[in-house]
């Protein structure tokens, strides 16, 4: 049987090896008869079988050695933590030696204050003081755990609600400090790929808020209603618009800008808003408890019912004299931050006592309206008293409490050069005529590019006399300074 | 690093998924609902998209009864929780008039000086009456007083640094220093379980940022390495500078940081040093000034010092505490110091008190008996808990003790029997840990007394049986019993 299979199988191979070979069996190369190519073939495939079995080309991998390693490590020299210390970084400021209202003492000299932003003149209010002393006696002075873990005392949630009742919105979120405000609740609602179109001359707690939110940030001009109309156009108009309507999209402004003093047109950012279907997040800071006939802000100033404005927020360590800030909107608005916004859920809770100054200072403002109409009084005497300044000139609004006077000539001035100008008028303001204001000064991570210059907050608390004093000082003392540069 | 069991680990994947998958079903059918029902939003976006607030509406508001219980009363040892009830399963809670009297295992009252104190307070209303609440500046306009100098030189003197900066909040305070410090071109290293406020920190100064393993020094030389061999990346520069971040107690590991190591390392590859002691400071030490001081630290090692004022010292606000040069420059150019309101005047009191009653200046004795009272009662009552059989984190001396609940259902049922029998503790869930390894946070203070911790841990050995969380066997009786003699003897 298997002698037969044999057979077969040579019989085959010779077959096969014949027929293979017949037709180059008289084949010669280089002169020698080879008998066929089955020889050749043979020896292709072997080449052919060495080169599959060789690995494609790669260079030659040589990671970094230990030793190496150690000698880039020995050698890497790191910068130095700080840049070193230039003169300009030395500026100390002037140290108060009583309560920052509106005259204070420094030096031991009696001085007017317009470095508060005390716009009501809260500080050292009687029944403020009151209230913090029955709050600091009952609650201790911390709250010692942020919201979710026993920080949240009764007085913080009184204080939501007073401040929700206040504005007529539904519901308030308070948060521990004021710049934190902006800079979590930003984040909060928009994430990656969202849009929001902001005024370049926002606080740095916003620009920060805006870079932590990483999303599409468009700066329109400051408080120009016609770019930021062009910029809502363009973002809306061209072909990718259905996607952007699936997106979140926002407009920050502030009401009244710390940087410039302006007072955001909020009537014509609302039409737009509307028209663009934008939500607006509004930053009241300098402007609750100041605008308004009653206090409640730049809603009430232009008239816009506040539920149209999605998210408002504010610091308190402004005209309510106390410390920490708030958020305020729809329910919808406020649920959501209390588990999504970093700086409440991650930090501790406001002190109770300065919750209560809170609920306190708006008790105040409620039952005094004629503290917003003395306010208005006084900035409309600074306002008078400082008409004909030279060269400084006015770049905020004649209702906004913070008086912003800029270089006149800001443009011919090296930066450096102003801020040494601005600042030689506050300091002989200060030394000369007792009147304590101050230069507006820029950290380096700020990107708001918006002119310095001398910033008075305007206080309900200021006399007559002090308000024509220290306009009268400071219009003397400007020209002295700037006679060079008018 | 916690082992969780494996059978644990299944169950616990079984209950989210379980929750997911019933969250999505609701979810379904809302969908179905406000399809029906006229849609609000007149061409706006929604303002929380699809998955983005699901862990809040389907797996936190069915618990939220656990959190964010509102108190009436100092965050003393004792205090008074206020009562809440749902009508809507838990959608909404509603205020009660009705309080009651627990005991406080979750504040971080670290020394006791949360509730009113017979040295701090006086002198802090005494300057509420001088300073009033606020100063409405920033620190560099108006809002220095000769309280805050004095502040900053108290807080200098204390952590042990020639210079410090006070800010009014502290989580302001790591997130706007850090984006000072670092800036494109450098690298900052951060523990894997740093606070979000270092992270926004770290996320905000656009510096990279790379990450080593929780408190492992062996990974962070290896991270170091390879992060200087290699430079920059694409550019392949070599790193304008490295800055190291770690902090002294992890909040929610009750760990200690491993300091003298970290520091070693970092001096070998010349990076920078930034010690955050946000729960340390005040708590920890023979004389309270934090891990270095507990670990034999020098802090002239130490290149940034940070910490905080709401936990150990009962106010709020954070310091920076370094060279004279550095504290210079960020008084120069810091936003928070720059722009943000400056540290109300009696909280910046408060903090002075505190200090002076820990280094005995307010003559008498009250400080070291509150630094020793806090270390007996930690490692008393650590101690007790793991020979109870439950998972506990952490190190000797640390005043946070994480008790392992793992299985999401656990963490309400742990939260509410204690709370039933008058124990107030902190239940921590995602998204402050990993899914998987849910817990519960006890802050031991030196105001509790003895029989306080016992009655405590009487509450927690009846609820740990019923919840089932004693994951380790419990020592023998004997030894029990033994230890209990000892005790008596104390």
């Amino acid at each position: 049987m298997s002698s037969s299979v044999m057979d077969i199988v040579n019989a085959t191979v010779d077959w096969v090896t014949a027929t293979l070979d017949a037709p180059s069996s008289r084949a010669v190369i280089f002169g020698f008869p080879i008998g066929g190519h089955l020889f050749v073939e043979v020896l292709l495939f072997l080449v052919i079988v060495y080169l599959f079995s060789q690995n494609s080309y790669r260079p030659p991998r040589r990671p970094l050695t230990e030793q190496e390693r150690d000698e880039l490590c020995e050698e890497w020299v790191p910068d130095p933590l700080i840049p070193s210390i230039t003169d300009e970084m030395l500026y100390e400021p002037p140290v108060l030696e009583s309560a920052a209202g509106p005259h204070t003492i420094i030096n031991g000299k009696e001085v007017v204050n317009f470095a508060s932003a005390n716009y009501l003149g809260l500080i050292g209010h009687e029944k403020l003081l009151e209230s913090c002393n029955s709050a600091l006696e009952k609650y201790g002075v911390g709250s010692c755990g942020p919201r979710g873990f026993y920080g949240t005392i009764d007085v913080h949630l009184d204080c939501e609600a007073r401040i929700a009742n206040f504005l007529g919105t539904p519901d308030s979120i308070l948060y521990s400090y004021g710049l934190s405000t902006m800079f979590s609740a930003i984040p909060a609602f928009a994430k990656k790929g969202d849009i929001i179109v902001v005024d370049e001359g926002v606080h740095w707690g916003i620009q920060n808020g805006l870079h932590l939110s990483r999303s599409t940030i468009k700066y329109f001009k400051h408080n120009d209603m016609e770019d930021l109309r062009k910029i809502l156009e363009e973002l809306t108009s061209n072909k990718k618009s259905e996607r952007v309507k699936k997106l979140r999209r926002y407009i920050v402004v502030e009401a009244v800008y710390q940087n410039s003093g302006q007072i955001a047109p909020l009537d014509k950012i609302v039409e737009l808003k509307e028209k663009y279907k934008f939500r607006v997040l509004l930053d009241e800071s300098n402007s609750f408890g100041v605008l308004g006939k009653s206090g409640r802000g730049l809603t009430e100033y232009c008239g816009i019912p506040v539920e149209k404005i999605d998210i408002i927020t504010a610091a308190m360590g402004h005209a309510l004299a106390t410390e920490g800030g708030f958020c305020t909107g729809s329910a919808r608005v406020t649920d959501h931050q209390r588990l999504s916004s970093s700086g409440y859920v991650f930090s501790a809770s406001l002190p109770p006592y300065l919750a209560s100054a809170a609920i306190t200072a708006i008790d105040i403002l409620e039952e005094n309206p004629g503290l917003i109409t003395k306010l208005k009084k006084n900035i409309a005497i600074l306002w008078k008293g400082l008409s004909g300044i030279q060269g400084l000139s006015f770049a905020s609004s004649p209702e906004s409490p913070i008086v912003f006077l800029r270089l006149e000539k800001a443009d011919s001035v090296k930066s450096e050069l102003q801020l040494k100008l601005l600042q030689d008028i506050a300091n002989r303001l200060l030394k000369e005529h007792s009147i304590f204001v101050v230069a507006s000064k820029k950290s380096t991570l700020d990107k708001c590019r918006l002119p310095l210059g001398i910033r008075l907050f305007v206080s309900a608390g200021h006399t007559e006399s002090d308000l024509l004093k220290a306009a009268a000082s400071l219009k003397d003392v400007a020209e002295l300074v700037l006679k060079d540069h008018i | 690093m916690i082992a969780i069991p494996y059978l644990t680990a299944l169950t616990t994947y079984f209950s989210y998924g379980l929750l997911f998958v019933f969250g999505q079903v609701r979810d379904f059918f809302r969908k179905i609902i406000d399809w029906w029902s006229a849609s609000n939003l007149q061409g706006y976006a929604p303002i929380c998209l699809g998955l983005e607030d699901f862990y809040i509406r389907r797996l936190y508001l069915r618990i939220q009864d656990c959190f964010n219980r509102p108190i009436a009363s100092a965050p003393d040892a004792w205090f008074d929780v206020v009562e809440r009830y749902s009508n809507d399963y838990n959608k909404t809670l509603k205020l009660t008039k009705k309080t009651s009297r627990c005991l406080n295992l979750g504040s971080y009252n670290y020394l006791g000086f949360a509730a009113s104190d017979e040295y701090c307070t006086p002198r802090a209303i005494e300057t509420l009456k001088k300073y009033s609440p606020s100063t409405c500046s920033s620190r560099v306009d108006g809002g220095t007083t000769n309280l805050h100098n004095e502040l900053e030189e108290c807080v200098a003197n204390f952590v042990g640094k020639p210079a410090a900066i006070v800010f009014g909040m502290g989580y302001v305070t790591n997130s706007a220093i850090l984006p000072v410090l670092m800036g494109k071109g450098g690298l900052i290293v951060s523990d894997s379980l740093n606070h979000n406020s270092i992270v926004n920190g770290a996320r905000g100064s656009g510096a990279r940022v790379c990450v080593f393993q929780h408190n492992t020094p062996a990974h962070l030389e290896e991270v170091l390495r390879e992060k200087i061999a290699e430079g920059q990346p694409r550019t392949r520069r070599p790193w304008k500078k490295i800055i190291v971040i770690v902090e002294g107690i992890y909040s929610m590991e009750g760990e200690l940081c491993k300091l003298p190591e970290i520091i070693a390392i970092c001096k070998k590859y010349k990076a920078y040093t930034y010690l955050d002691e946000a729960h340390s400071i005040g708590a920890v030490g023979k004389t309270g000034r934090g891990v270095c001081e507990l670990l034999g630290v020098d802090t002239a090692d130490v290149d940034i010092m940070m910490g905080t004022f709401t936990k150990s010292f009962g106010s709020c606000g954070g310091y920076i505490a370094g060279s004279k040069e550095l504290i210079q420059y960020l008084k120069y150019t810091c936003p928070a110091h720059l722009y943000a309101t400056s540290i109300s005047p009696p909280a910046a009191q408060q903090i002075i008190c505190a200090i002076k009653v820990l280094l005995g200046e307010d003559g008498s004795n009250r400080g070291a008996q509150k630094l020793a009272r806090i270390r007996e009662n930690s490692n008393f009552f650590r101690s007790e808990l793991q020979k109870m059989g439950f998972e506990v984190l952490g190190d000797n001396d640390s005043p946070v003790m994480p008790i392992m609940l793992y299985n999401p259902a656990k963490i309400p049922a742990f939260s509410r029997e204690c709370l039933k029998q008058n124990v107030a503790v902190v239940t921590v869930a995602f998204p402050a840990t990993p899914l998987l390894l849910a817990r519960a946070r006890i802050c031991i203070s030196a105001s509790h007394t003895r029989e306080d911790l016992i009655k405590a841990l009487e509450v927690f050995g009846r609820v740990g049986d019923l919840v089932g969380i004693k994951y380790f066997p419990a020592q023998p009786k004997k030894a029990e019993a033994e230890e209990e003699r000892l005790l008596k003897v104390d």
